[in-house]
Parts: structure tokens; sequence; C-alpha cells
């Protein structure tokens, strides 16, 4: 993308209005549902699913709210760094914690 | 200064002009975006760190944790997280509102309404720490806890505070920099031209959204089936 594209005009995608009220509407949406199936008893699966909801609404307002779709190439490539990097720490940290033998219920 | 700039200028009160080390005002507006988003991939890993930790005290102690966060009160935590996406989209419409128009009392009307979301979200929060003092939930000297593995769950409290507290302060900086920009937007500062400072700190509001959104499951739906 050059620059003389832009010239003289707004820089930035101007998100239309009715994705923000679709988005607004189904983050409401999936809250009630990760609150719903937090009382239904899916054993180990329970916190998976809480923490996919959470993953698809934080995708949300990352997407929409905060025009991650719209941007150059090179911000969603730093956010997706700096997740890896979140996923890192961890992922090792948890790595040396299981294998210390510390675990004595259902993980040991 | 680019012409743009120099017309601008002219105007009186729109927008600080072009830094001399960038060719024009997109891209010195692109470099301003890009520098808030390097500001918030610090902070994702600096509530990555109390994350780690809630990961790997949660794996050790997974019953204690159940049964402490069930403590927690959740109708309070759902609609306090519904309250704050709804601050999400009056920020989302108030930078939508700059971009498009120049009718800088909506702007503010719309950063007010996040104001006063922010508010209500940090008020219910109060609620639950008074709750949670009264019930001498709160780690230290009085921590006192009825149900089996009081050490372990004096933890989870612990992370309990530590997270949503550090996620409060944020909020609380949030809701003073709404305030100076909405003052900004009723002086009329904003609009399509220059639009920066609405929509930093609409990308730092959205942010604190999503920490919650994770904060939310993580702290109050640990084991609410049994």
């Amino acid at each position: 993308m050059t620059r003389d594209d832009h010239a003289g005009a707004r820089h930035d995608h101007v998100v239309p209005l009715p994705i923000y009220f679709g988005v607004f509407v189904t983050l409401l949406v999936l809250t009630g549902v990760t609150t719903a199936a937090a009382f239904v008893d899916l054993g180990r699966l329970n916190v998976f699913v809480a923490l996919t909801i959470a993953v698809v609404k934080a995708s949300l307002v990352l997407l929409y709210f905060m025009h991650l779709r719209y941007t150059a190439r090179l911000t969603p490539l730093m956010v997706a760094i700096a997740f890896f990097w979140l996923a890192m720490m961890i992922m090792l940290t948890m790595a040396d914690v299981v294998s210390r033998g510390w675990f004595t219920g259902a993980l040991g | 200064m680019s012409e743009r700039a120099t017309a601008l200028a002219g105007q009186g009160n729109l927008p600080p002009a072009t830094a001399h080390q960038f060719d024009d005002a997109v891209q010195q507006h692109e470099a301003s975006g890009l520098g808030m988003w390097v500001f918030l991939l610090t902070e994702i890993l600096f509530f990555g760190g109390l994350f780690t930790i809630y990961t790997v005290y949660r794996s050790l102690y997974p019953e204690a944790f159940g049964h402490a966060s069930s403590t927690l009160d959740i109708e309070l935590g759902t609609i306090n997280t519904a309250v704050l996406i709804g601050s999400s989209l009056t920020m989302a419409l108030a930078v939508h509102t700059a971009q498009v128009s120049r009718n800088g009392r909506l702007v503010a009307l719309f950063l007010f309404a996040t104001i006063a979301l922010g508010s209500v979200f940090l008020g219910i929060k109060a609620i639950e720490y008074a709750q949670k003092f009264h019930e001498h939930h709160v780690p230290g000297p009085f921590f006192h806890y009825e149900g089996a593995d009081p050490q372990q769950s004096e933890l989870f409290f612990c992370l309990y505070f530590l997270m949503t507290g550090l996620h409060a302060i944020h909020m609380v900086i949030g809701v003073g920099i709404l305030g100076v920009l909405g003052v900004m937007a009723l002086r009329g500062r904003f609009g399509p031209d220059y639009y920066t400072p609405v929509e930093l700190t609409g990308l730092y509001w959205h942010f604190v959204d999503i920490v919650w959104i994770f904060l939310f499951p993580l702290l109050y739906l640990v084991e609410r089936h049994t």
C-alpha cells in the first residue's frame, strides 16, 4: 500500500456501525454462554470451554473494536509475537512445574 | 510541514503540526498507532506474569481453587462483564464518531458514557471487595476461611486481588484519560483530520476489556457445577 492511496483522505478504515453492534451483541451472548456452561459438569473440559470462549471474545475485540483486521500487517504480526512469548512463558514454566513430581492428584 | 497540516493549523485548533521526523500526518498517525501497540504488548506480558502464576497454582491445587472461586459473586461478575463490554462499545462509537464527523459533542457524549460504564464497573468491584473484607477472605493477618485447605485458598484470593486490583488500576487510569479527552472533544479538538488520542485511548480501553474477558472465567467460573 502506498501512501498516495490515502493522500488527503482518512488513513484508517472506518468500521461500519452494524459491525460494532453485531460484535457487541455477540460478546454479550458469549458471556451468557460461558456463565451457563460453567454450571454444566463437563469434567476437565469445563476449563477448555471457558478458555475457548474467552479466546473467541478476545479475538472479536482485537479484530473489530481494535481494528486489527484493518491495520497494516505489521501490527497483527507483533500482537501474534507477544502472545507467542506469553505462551512460551506459561509452557516452559509449566514444563518445569510438571516435571518436579509435585502433583499428587490426577495430573501426577 | 505538509500542505494539509499547514491548512489545518490555519483553522486554529487542529491538529498539532507534523513533527519533523515524519514525512506527513499519515505517517505520524501510523507511527503513533504502532507505538501504542508496542506499549500494549508489554502490558500483555505484564499481566502475563500473573496469568502464569495462576496457571501454576491452579494446576497444583485445583480443588482449593474451585471452592475458593465459588465464594465469589457470580451474578455481580457476569453483570460487570456485560458492563465492561458495553463500555467498549461506547468507546468504539466515540472513535467512530471522531473518524466521520466534526460533532465534538457526540464524541464527548460517547466518551463520558464510557466513563460512566467504567465507573459502574469499579463501583460493583468495590461492592465485591467489601463483601470479601467482610468475610475475612482478604489474604493477610485477618484471613479466615471456613472451607478446606485455607492456605491454598488464600493463594487463590491473593491472585484474585492482585489480578482484579491491577485491572482496576488500569481502569482508573483509563477513566482519567477519558475525562481529559472528553473535555478536549467538547472544545472541538477531534475530527476526521485528527483523532489519534481518541483512537489510541480506545486501544487501551479495549485491551483492559480483553484482560477482564480472561479474568472472568479464570476467577469466577472455576468449578460452579458441583
